[in-house]
């Protein structure tokens, strides 16, 4: 790692001036960013760490609405929502390990898009709005493609909020390896709409399956799913697989996501 | 350089770090616990493991400055205090949950985690929560046995897949 210096401190107000230096960064949990510095693939003179930030962290409901905050771990999301919103609970519990789950936060996640990062899924199933220190924004407009995002410098994710579905699920087909998906699929179904995102898939980063949520919103079914297929044209292709066989995947973990939704 | 102040194993103690210090460097150098281990340092294998505050962290990823104020326990704080092996070690020794044991700090510090907010889980149940433990030794069989047999319960014969 290169070397820089690390500032602690308690209220977003001390981050955001703390960030407000160029060269500085924001450390969520880490999970992405220490291994990443680790690599020297990144160079900020200044860390400012979140995880001391008690206003960043918590999950409140109300009405239909549940805000998560953007230092939340995704194991105090798996535990806490597992009631009020289990599709998100079981997406939260099936990131890496509990020792990541424990430290990774869903701000960085979504402040970081890997494609195929999990989060991203559900916000864009479920329209969901990323709060920052200055604005609301639309989860269809918040993800720019591969690691790139709405986001400015120095502005942080202060919280998440999701209208909570009816039901909904999420299924991925894990790498071996790493365990992120190879493809995940986030399902929700709402009074008036069905949402599927997609991860892992698209060269392009997360995107919501529109013909499959048309299908689905007339009827809420696997069967409604036949015929549908997404073209392997624009899909990653890597050592893991093509991008047809991710475009595949991408029926079959739908058709799953479907059939599991609670 | 920042001081950090934390609880190990306990004890209070606090020292001056870098930035980019990572708790684990903090544990093995300044502290001299070379009990937690570096296996990957590239937050895939577990053999880190330590608690931080009550839960499981990889501590080669986590800087020792965002462990300011907190408890930590490592695998050096683990047996009891006639110095006797605690019950998930001794499970380890009595069923061969080990062979150069190398990730065992970790796999203990991570079966102590599960078994305070789980204290009878079943045998997915702790498949499931070693994933970031990886051991290049035991096959796992005898780590599974080992954490069943700690929770008090049957121990499978041969641990099914
Ligand atoms: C072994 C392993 C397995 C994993 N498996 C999965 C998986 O299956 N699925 C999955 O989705 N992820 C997985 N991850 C990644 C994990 O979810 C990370 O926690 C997450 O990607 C980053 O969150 P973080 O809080 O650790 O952020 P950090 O690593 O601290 O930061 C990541 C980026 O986000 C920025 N940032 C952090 N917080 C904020 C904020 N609140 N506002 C604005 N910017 C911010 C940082 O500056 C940095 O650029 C895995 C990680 C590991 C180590
Ligand atoms: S050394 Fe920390 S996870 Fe391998
Ligand atoms: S006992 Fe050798 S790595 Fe697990």
């Amino acid at each position: 790692m290169y070397s820089f210096d690390i500032e602690r401190p308690t209220t977003l107000a001390d981050a955001l001036a703390a960030l407000a230096d160029d060269e500085a960064q924001a450390l969520g949990g880490g999970q992405t960013l220490i291994p990443t510095l680790k690599q020297r693939l990144a160079s900020p003179s200044k860390l400012v760490c979140l995880s001391g930030i008690e206003e960043l962290k918590g999950i409140s409901r109300d009405g239909d609405t549940l805000t998560i905050g953007g230092g939340t771990t995704h194991g105090t999301i798996a535990r806490e929502t597992a009631e009020g919103f289990p599709g998100l609970a079981g997406l939260a519990s099936k990131i890496g390990d509990p020792a990541v789950r424990n430290r990774g936060t869903i701000g960085g996640s979504l402040a970081n898009n890997d494609p195929s990062a999990c989060y991203p899924a559900a916000a864009m199933a479920c329209g969901a709005t990323i709060v920052t220190n200055s604005r609301e924004i639309a989860a269809d407009d918040y993800f720019q493609g591969m690691f790139a995002t709405a986001l400015e410098e120095g502005e942080i994710i202060t919280a998440v909020k999701f209208p909570v579905p009816e039901s909904s699920a999420y299924i991925k087909f894990e790498q071996p390896a790493s365990r992120f998906p190879l493809v995940g699929v986030f399902v929700a179904k709402y009074a008036d709409r069905v949402g599927v995102g997609v991860t892992g898939a698209s060269e392009e980063g997360v995107f919501r399956w529109t013909e499959a949520e048309a299908a689905l919103g007339g009827n809420f079914a696997e069967s409604a799913l036949e015929g549908l297929s997404v073209s392997g044209d624009g899909m990653i292709g890597d050592l893991h697989g093509t991008g047809a066989y991710r475009a595949h995947l991408v029926g079959v973990m739908t058709r799953r996501a479907v059939a599991a939704a609670r | 350089m920042t001081k950090v102040t934390m609880t190990v194993n306990g004890k209070s103690v606090s020292g001056d770090v870098a930035g980019n210090t990572l708790l684990v460097e903090f544990l093995r150098s300044d502290l001299h616990l070379t009990g937690t281990h570096v296996g990957c340092d590239t937050s895939q294998c577990g053999a880190c493991v330590v608690h931080v505050n009550g839960a499981a962290v990889k501590s080669c990823t986590m800087f020792a400055a965002e462990a300011e104020g907190a408890e930590v326990a490592t695998i050096e704080g683990q047996a009891n205090a006639d110095g006797s092996l605690n019950t998930i070690q001794q499970a380890f020794q009595d069923y061969h949950g080990l062979q150069c044991g190398f990730c065992t700090p970790g796999m203990v510090m991570s079966a102590a985690a599960l078994l305070k907010d789980n204290p009878k889980p079943s045998e997915q149940e702790v498949r499931a929560y070693l994933q970031g433990n990886i051991c290049r030794c035991t096959g796992y069989h005898n780590i599974v046995r080992a954490i069943m047999a700690a929770s008090g319960q049957e121990v499978p014969a041969v641990a099914a897949e």
